[in-house]
């Protein structure tokens, strides 16, 4: 039974989202920390290090860590502002139990027994249905050692295929393009590799809001000499003063690059030897690109031929280059062509594997790399390794001492998850960190499919709105609770430190897992006393792979500012700079640089389609989605900060003064925008920073103000990422206020 | 006392609006919880262009002029300083003669609080809180040797002409480096109407901005 269990208005209300200010010993300057603690931000993929000042087990604000290399003590307004997420007062403190009667529809019970109420829970759904007809869904927020944890504890005390990660929605379409291409999926270059850059090239990346100390090594590079490139369907803070702005229409990347690929090719701005002695497969993409001439790219992408002419020529006849990308090309049903697309020209130009040349996604979430190497994809095992192959099964399996047999294949996405729930096949469900009512596209499917379960039991630190459908809350740990490994957007391993103790009933998400496991009789592999104990065996679980860190120690983490994976033994360093010429790896053996066994990287052909839902005279606009930079993913803790809150309260939709004026709508006006599967009424924002024919709408809300009520769940093939960048919709002035806006504060 | 091989150095054209700046003020023992620096979005409908907004610390400030409790004093180093408790009259004064709107009245302690470039910071040799957290560097506080090595394309001024009034300030604003000073007519602005914002720094971006999305698309999907 996992429906509401009481009005959501009472949820909220004893619940929250309620706002946190700063008060008490964190406004007076009389009180001096007792300690320091150096660590880092709890949110995005870049993990800036930060200070946290600690009084009396309370975080009281931060200092900032002016000798952490990669921010050098800058942070963004979350950052500054995430210690407020500390000692809140919506803190889960107790277990849960759903109770329609009891305020807020839950009421306390005690951990022990939620524990047994969670293990009876899974022990009957899996008696009675199979070990599959439970799911475990988690997140890249949490450490290393945590996603390390969860994989083994789906594999090997559920013993289900069906464990997926909110990754998924995420770093899926760069990583598999990455495996595509370079046999690994990591960053390729240092940040400081954009510095020394001619050209840095930047593809669906709102980098000042989503990545903001990207922002400073771009510059600087400009300061430099270099050239900034921007392709966008908004002119975005960093778009606003780049050299060249290319205003694409959504989901038409490939063909961009393609179209960039064709005119390099046409004016031999390529390297051949680079392309003869590291590379295969390019005589089939010259042959595929050369429909792709400038006009025929600049009818699909809707971007000027002059402009599509000078970015291949920037490009093409440059020196040095670094080029950026992130969701805005790779939340598509066609991500990884996109990012395949990407590669190609890079490829191409040769400029990759060395000092200023380079090429990376920009990871999103805190551990988005770390957390997509060491299992807790469905597809996936430690050490970055592959559940389908008997090799590296049977050496997972003997890190874990099971037998091979025991071990499950491979499970489904995390979308596909919620659609066997929604058939049936899935009965029960554990998720962590991952708010996927908020989060996933076409989000009224996922409450329809949540109220189908038989059992569900979420372990959060907050009571996000997924989590009030479950029968069991478990009361799970903040970042600042738990040390641990996260791998940065670099693929350089830090460490988070612990600055304050689990309060009340709550404990580190890694005792609460093994307590279940306890719990069902079933504890093998699963004691750990501590993170660096999981640690010590996620080493040698990743040991000979692709994702090797087992020369990686805490201390050398400590030493070193962070150590950039691989790092295969005590004395290695570590790894900055992947495919530098001559450099060895395991599987190439010293063939060449690039992670196959031949040792060169691969062309692809990245095909240009459509995207899935094309506008019509029904739905005429395409609706994008994306983040601003004061709120984070789903909100869960954003939502929970006053001083976010209040730099950007509630979402809106942004659209075109030319559009605007058709539709009788004026700059903050009630608008209601439209797709096939649900409605939203958002004050508008007038601005000609966005093409005429796309509209836009922040995610960072919930239930009605959220912009996934209308995102289409198309999925990439072989990402499965959804398309959250663009489907058809329709906008329309609102005739009266929404409901909510007389009833909900502005974060609820 | 704030060495005085520190400088401030602002460069709006590097500002991505992300209010980093406004969010860690707050949070400088100085003025605790209460943000001294603003972020001003100049043009919104037509462009992502914000400014942070802190003090300048004029020479000769305008808000000590004004002052009729001699409250607001300069310290030796060029930092102009929040009020004096036990001088000040909140009468707001200084709040309306500063031109960028920086002193603040706070009538819960009857004070006016400014920008005091983080003084517990900056006189302890640290930077001031905006200018180390900002993700762009668009505020930038170090020597004047760092600055002309990390800011090829630019150059440092701190004398601003208003009409017939020069002003020199401690805090330095960063304008491209063969770009004359352009003095602010503010007569001339006037006559556009307070709709119109014709008021061009050549360090912000031209007024073509509004025209980069459509300029830039395809011609028959361009509306």
């Amino acid at each position: 039974m996992a429906a509401i269990p009481t009005d959501e208005l009472k949820i909220i209300d004893q619940f929250g989202p309620h706002l946190a200010f700063s008060g008490g010993k964190r406004l007076d300057p009389g009180v001096k920390a007792d300690k320091l603690v150096k660590t880092h931000c709890c949110f995005c993929g870049q993990q800036c290090g930060i200070q946290l000042k600690v009084k009396d087990n309370q975080v009281i604000g931060f200092e900032p860590w002016d000798e952490f290399p990669f921010n050098r003590g800058m942070l963004c307004p979350k950052g500054v502002k995430r210690y407020l997420q500390v000692s809140h007062t919506d803190r889960l403190l107790h277990a849960l139990q759903r109770d329609p009667g009891a305020p807020g529809g839950f009421r306390d019970i005690g951990y022990d027994q939620a524990i047994g109420q969670v293990a009876g829970a899974i022990q009957q759904i899996q008696s009675k249905h199979g070990n599959d007809a439970f799911a475990v869904l988690t997140g890249a927020s949490l450490t290393t050692e945590k996603a390390y944890l969860m994989g083994k504890f789906a594999r090997v005390c559920l013993k289900t295929a069906n464990i997926d990660y909110n990754g998924r929605l995420c770093m899926v379409s760069a990583g598999a393009a990455n495996k595509k291409a370079f046999g690994i999926d990591r960053a390729a270059n240092p940040w400081k590799d954009i510095l020394g850059a001619q050209v840095v090239w930047i593809s669906g990346a709102n980098v000042a809001e989503c990545a903001p100390i990207t922002t400073n090594y771009i510059w600087q590079a400009r300061e430099h000499g270099a050239k900034v490139i921007v392709v966008d369907p908004r002119i975005t803070p960093i778009a606003r003063t780049c050299d060249l702005f290319l205003p694409i229409k959504p989901g038409r990347d490939a063909a961009l690059f393609a179209g960039v690929l064709n005119l390099m090719i046409e004016h031999d701005w390529l390297d051949h030897d680079f392309i003869n002695n590291h590379t295969a497969g390019f005589d089939q993409l010259a042959q595929s690109v050369r429909e792709w001439t400038p006009q025929k790219t600049a009818e699909v992408t809707g971007i000027s031929e002059k402009l599509i002419r000078r970015a291949a020529e920037w490009w093409g006849t440059a020196k040095s280059s670094f080029l950026l990308h992130a969701r805005g090309i790779e939340h598509h049903s066609h991500g990884v062509q996109n990012c395949l697309g990407a590669i190609n020209i890079v490829l191409a130009s040769g400029r990759i594997g060395r000092a200023n040349c380079g090429y990376s996604t920009i990871t999103g979430q805190a551990n988005g790399q770390g957390g997509r190497e060491h299992g807790q994809k469905c597809d996936q095992l430690p050490g970055g390794r592959d559940i389908s192959n008997p090799e590296h099964r049977a050496f997972i399996a003997k890190v874990w001492g099971i037998d091979e047999k025991e071990m499950p294949g491979p499970g489904v996405d995390a979308y596909e998850i919620f659609r066997k729930i929604d058939r049936g096949e899935i009965k029960g469900l554990l998720s962590i960190c991952f708010n996927p009512k908020v989060s996933l596209p076409d989000n009224n499917f996922i409450a329809k499919a949540l109220s189908k379960l038989e059992f569900y039991v979420a372990i959060d630190f907050f009571l996000n709105e997924t989590a009030r459908h479950a029968d069991i809350v478990l009361p799970g740990s903040l970042q600042e609770e738990d040390e641990g490994t996260v791998t940065q957007t670099e693929g350089r391993v830090i460490k988070i430190n612990k600055a304050v103790e689990c309060p009340g009933d709550a404990r580190e998400d890694w005792k609460t897992i093994q307590a279940i496991a306890k719990a069902l009789g079933r504890p093998h592999g699963l004691s750990f006393q501590s993170p660096a104990e999981i640690f010590a065996e996620l080493r040698i679980a990743s040991k000979g792979g692709i994702c090797d860190y087992s020369g990686i120690t805490y201390e050398k983490i400590e030493k070193q500012y962070g150590v950039c994976w691989p790092c295969p033994s005590d004395d290695h360093p570590g790894t900055p700079r992947l495919f530098e010429p001559g450099s060895w790896n395991p599987i190439a053996k010293g063939a060449g640089p690039f992670y196959f066994p031949d040792g060169r990287a691969h062309f692809n052909v990245a095909a240009y389609l459509p995207p899935t839902e094309e506008v019509d005279e029904e739905f005429p606009l395409m609706l994008t989605t994306g983040r601003v930079v004061s709120q984070f993913l789903s909100g869960t803790q954003t939502r929970r900060i006053g001083p976010l809150v209040e730099q950007y309260p509630e979402p809106r939709i942004e659209m075109h003064p030319i559009l605007a004026a058709k539709l009788g709508i004026a700059d903050r006006d009630w608008a209601t925008a439209e797709s096939r599967r649900g409605s939203i009424t958002l004050r508008a924002q007038v601005v000609t920073t966005i093409r005429p024919d796309t509209i836009f709408i922040p995610y960072h809300w919930a239930g009605r103000k959220s912009a996934n009520q209308l995102t289409i769940s198309a999925q990439d093939p072989i990402s499965k990422i959804p398309e959250y960048k663009v489907c058809a919709a329709r906008l329309k002035k609102a005739g009266a206020p929404p409901q909510y806006s007389v009833e909900l504060e502005a974060q609820q | 006392m704030v060495p005085q091989t520190n400088n401030f150095y602002i460069d709006p054209s590097r500002c991505i609006g992300c209010q980093a700046c406004v969010q860690a003020c707050g949070e400088c023992d100085t003025h605790k919880g209460h943000p001294m620096i603003h972020l001003e979005f100049l043009d919104r409908a037509h462009s992502t262009q914000t400014t942070p907004v802190v003090c300048m610390h004029y020479e000769d400030p305008t808000c000590a002029k004004v002052c009729p409790a001699d409250a607001i004093k300069k310290t030796d180093d060029g930092v102009v300083q929040s009020a004096r408790k036990p001088r000040c009259i909140a009468c707001s004064n200084c709040v309306l003669a500063c031109p960028f709107g920086v002193p603040k009245m706070k009538s819960e302690f009857e004070l006016m609080m400014k920008c005091d470039m983080c003084y517990d910071r900056t006189s302890e040799g640290k930077r001031p809180m905006c200018a180390t957290v900002c993700p762009s560097q668009a505020l930038f506080f170090g020597t004047k040797e760092e600055i002309q090595q990390l800011r090829l394309r630019s150059r440092p001024v701190n004398e601003f002409v208003f009409g017939r009034e020069t002003v020199r300030t401690k805090v330095f604003m960063m304008i491209p480096k063969e770009s004359p000073v352009e003095h602010v007519d503010v007569t001339a602005a006037m006559n556009f109407g307070a709709g119109a914002r014709r008021i061009r720094l050549s360090i912000l971006q031209t007024d073509a901005a509004a025209d980069v999305m459509t300029a830039g698309m395809y011609a028959e999907a361009a509306p």
